[in-house]
């Protein structure tokens, strides 16, 4: 047996952490996490997945390609099969035209493809805004290619929607970028066209990127989703994210999509093959079917989410919780401000006594302050004794 | 589809207060509906779906596909009117290929159910030949699955 006869120094793991990723911060969420998940009897209300299964016939069809051998890579945009549907069905939902070939890279995830999207566009420096309360990646993944991210608010008197006087306020000489992402999470709002008709000037006279992230697009209850480059002219300058997960129940599968202009989504496809090769092919598959076969039983996920809504929305107001409507996506962000509470006290208060889970509205940035986001994507009964649970929280407060 | 039919069709439980909630409307006006509903009959009847097998009760089912000699004047229907009459019988369909009726029965034993068949089905006027079917396992009735399997779970918080 050889002895070491050298001192070995120890090990600095600190030092081998970037200091860019050392200054992020860590996600609000996990904190909440580990309180709910050890405890027993809670109804979560935190969940910003579907509380369905991915369709049976999806999950067939995958089976049946692995029975089959389907295990390989594909090209790195993604199986030309699942990029014309991708286009195909964007034409007949829009209008658009995009080439499967040129415009269309299939991505693990939209979560992949935002992070692309500003890796492949933004030089050092680079801004881009962000409109807030929004899903929690989009700051981060602007730090990390190297962007500013400059975050603007939206408010509950307009619905959470963006407004030009925001935008306009934000726009400096480095701005290279707009994200929009309605339906929105947390809030559920979303933009019609009129809506977005009033972004377009600022968008042309400062030549910004649109970066639109539509993965609620399907879920939007009232009238059909408009997408910022169905506006006339718009397309080119709109890079449309899109993917399964919510609409079709398939976050566990990690597929998505970008569509836009050729020479940015090439760029994407440049990082994407060095970085992720491909999505993979069991994902690809499965998403096809979803394309081809998959409205029906959409349409029903989306139903059942629409009678939830109008349930939960319609209890939270009558329990006094003020809600504005929400109109996309599958979640209800009530105002908590009228307890005096902080959202991350009343939701750790609302946690601890009655087990009720919900994220506070600071996790979504500063705007999201005094609100609560509530997912209705779980059970119409735990809907109704969440709803319970809450009042008899908010009668415990005695409020003024 | 008329969504109240759609969701008591689910939940024959979900009372009108609990069906106005969903739809956005007022209890008075899902009641009147419910009851314009029963009244002219498209609500037939509200129902439990019950596992017998799980409650410990052994119910005997079998399919009896049935020929039926159509004579003048009397259709399929005055056969398949006289089968359903009986209590044993749970439904009564006239269908396409080689038979003309598939008739359920339940019966408290196979020896009951192939007695009732021979004594009170086969013997009827019109019927030329049943062909029983015993039904030895059901896997999902009215849309529901009856095989228990674990629910997969979520995280409890997502972003
Ligand atoms: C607004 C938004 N974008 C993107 C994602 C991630 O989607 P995917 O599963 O396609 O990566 C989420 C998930 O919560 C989201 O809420």
């Amino acid at each position: 047996m050889s002895q070491r006869m050298k001192e070995v120094p120890a090990w600095n793991a600190t030092a081998h952490v970037s200091s860019q990723v050392n200054e992020m911060p860590p996600s609000g969420i996990r904190k909440f996490f580990d309180l709910v998940s050890e405890m027993e009897g809670a109804i979560s209300l935190g969940v910003g997945e579907p509380d369905f299964v991915t369709p049976w016939h999806i999950r067939e069809a995958c089976i049946y390609s692995l029975e089959s051998g389907f295990t390989s890579y594909t090209s790195n945009k993604g199986m030309p099969e699942l990029r014309e549907m991708i286009c195909q069905s964007m034409r007949s939902k829009t209008g658009l035209e995009y080439d499967p070939d040129e415009q269309a890279l299939v991505t693990t995830g939209v979560s992949e493809a935002v992070d692309l999207a500003f890796r492949a566009t933004l030089n050092q420096g680079d801004e881009v805004i962000v409109p807030e309360p929004c899903y929690v990646a989009y700051v981060p993944d602007v730090m990390l290619a190297g962007g500013r991210a400059v975050v603007v608010q939206t408010r509950p008197e307009d619905r959470f929607k963006l407004r030009p006087e925001s935008v306009q306020k934000a726009l400096t000489a480095k701005t290279r970028a707009l994200l929009l992402s309605y339906p929105n999470n947390p809030t559920g709002a979303i933009m019609n066209r009129e809506d977005l008709e009033e972004l377009a000037d600022l968008v042309v006279e400062h030549d910004l990127l649109v970066v639109s992230d539509e993965v609620y697009g399907d879920l939007t209850y009232s009238g059909c989703h408009c997408s910022f480059a169905q506006l006339e002219g718009m397309a080119e300058r709109t890079l449309i994210l899109g993917g399964f997960s919510k609409s079709h129940a398939m976050t566990g599968w990690r597929i998505g999509y970008a569509l836009g202009d050729p020479q940015v989504v090439g760029a994407m496809t440049k990082v994407h093959q060095y970085t992720m090769l491909c999505a993979p092919i069991m994902a690809q598959v499965a998403a096809v079917e979803a394309l081809q076969r998959g409205e029906e039983e959409m349409l029903k996920m989306k139903h059942e989410y629409n009678l939830r809504r109008r349930l939960f929305v319609a209890g939270l107001n009558r329990i006094g919780l003020n809600c504005f409507e929400p109109e996309g996506a599958f979640y209800a962000f009530p105002s908590i401000q009228a307890t005096g509470l902080t959202s991350e006290e009343f939701a750790e208060a609302l946690l601890k006594d009655q087990k009720v889970a919900a994220v506070p509205g600071s996790v979504f940035g500063s705007s999201g302050e005094g609100f609560l986001r509530c997912s209705y994507a779980t059970s119409r009964e735990e809907l109704i004794e969440a709803l319970d649970r809450i009042e008899i929280f908010l009668d415990g407060l005695s409020l003024p | 589809m008329n969504e109240i039919l759609q969701i008591l069709s689910e939940n024959s439980k979900a009372t009108p207060a609990e069906i106005a909630a969903l739809l956005g409307q007022r209890e008075e006006v899902v009641a009147r509906e419910i009851k314009e509903l029963e009244d002219s009959g498209v609500i037939r009847k509200y129902m439990t779906l019950i596992d017998w097998e799980k409650a410990g009760e052994g119910y005997v089912y079998a399919v009896i596909e049935l020929k039926v000699a159509l004579q003048r004047n009397t259709g399929y229907d005055a056969v398949a009117e006289r089968i359903a009459r009986f209590s044993e019988v749970q439904s009564v369909r006239l269908i396409s290929g080689d038979h003309d009726l598939s008739v359920t029965v339940r019966g408290k034993s196979m020896r009951e159910v192939a007695f009732f068949v021979a004594e009170r089905i086969a013997i009827l006027e019109g019927v030329q030949s049943t062909c029983t079917h015993f039904i030895l396992k059901s896997y999902k009735e009215h849309g529901v699955n009856l095989t228990d399997r674990p629910k997969p779970k979520r995280l409890v918080i997502t972003a």
